[in-house]
């Protein structure tokens, strides 16, 4: 079982520096947005796999803090390729 | 130009509930878990950030009609007179003191005077952080 786990923790440190080199030579911004989205997973995975390892239930508050913040990071990146603007000042112009 | 956010105004106003009630939680859990004054701080922050994300400034600041620069004054009254107040009663700076209570709801809980100063934390914060937003934030 320990095996196991440690081989799924190296696959998922391999596939998170391919993820990487995407987030540095992505073509255009929406490839880099969902290579950081990717790692935000990837960084949660390996939070679980870790906890497992060391038995303990203490990662698991971390677990949901990365996913809160990835997730209003992924927000605010895909405002502002949208909108072009990130926080507005009057919507009601 | 007419915006059109209705999924992400109508994720914003349920997120903004889970992320407030997970950040009192992690607050709260500070003293012998992982967590504390400054994470639950942040994660507020970043509940905070989505509504703005979602709507606009002025619509934020009319539903938290806070001075976020006096809640920063706030704070850091609350946390160096906690760390100031140990003086008072002959031991060291930064000294906490702890005691059992018997509370009619939670039964025996232990109270510190640690969690002042970590509200004053939370409150530093949260005022520095949506300051910092604020003013850096809006478009022209």
């Amino acid at each position: 079982m320990k095996i196991f786990i440690w081989i799924s923790l190296i696959i998922i440190f391999l596939s998170m520096l391919g993820t990487l080199v995407r987030v540095f030579k992505g073509p255009s911004t929406p490839d880099r947005l969902i290579a950081l989205d990717g790692i935000g997973v990837m960084l949660i995975s390996i939070i679980a796999l870790l906890s497992i390892v060391f038995d303990t239930i203490f990662f698991i508050d971390v677990i949901l803090l990365i996913a809160i913040m990835s997730f209003i990071g992924t927000v605010s990146f895909s405002k502002f390729i949208e909108k072009g603007a990130i926080i507005d000042r009057d919507t009601h112009r | 130009m007419k915006k059109n956010n209705v999924i992400l105004q109508t994720t914003a106003k349920v997120t903004f509930f889970i992320i407030s009630l997970f950040s009192i939680h992690i607050f709260f859990a500070g003293h012998f878990a992982p967590g504390g004054g400054f994470v639950g701080g942040l994660l507020t922050t970043g509940a905070i950030v989505l509504l703005l994300l979602a709507f606009d400034l002025e619509t934020v600041q009319a539903t938290l009609p806070f001075n976020f620069t006096i809640v920063i004054g706030i704070g850091l009254l609350l946390s160096l007179g906690t760390a100031a107040g140990a003086i008072l009663f002959n031991v060291p700076f930064f000294t906490h003191a702890f005691a059992h209570f018997d509370l009619p709801l939670f039964g025996d809980t232990e109270l510190h005077t640690a969690m002042i100063f970590d509200s004053g934390v939370y409150l530093v914060v949260v005022g520095a952080a949506i300051t910092i937003i604020q003013s850096i934030g809006g478009d022209e």
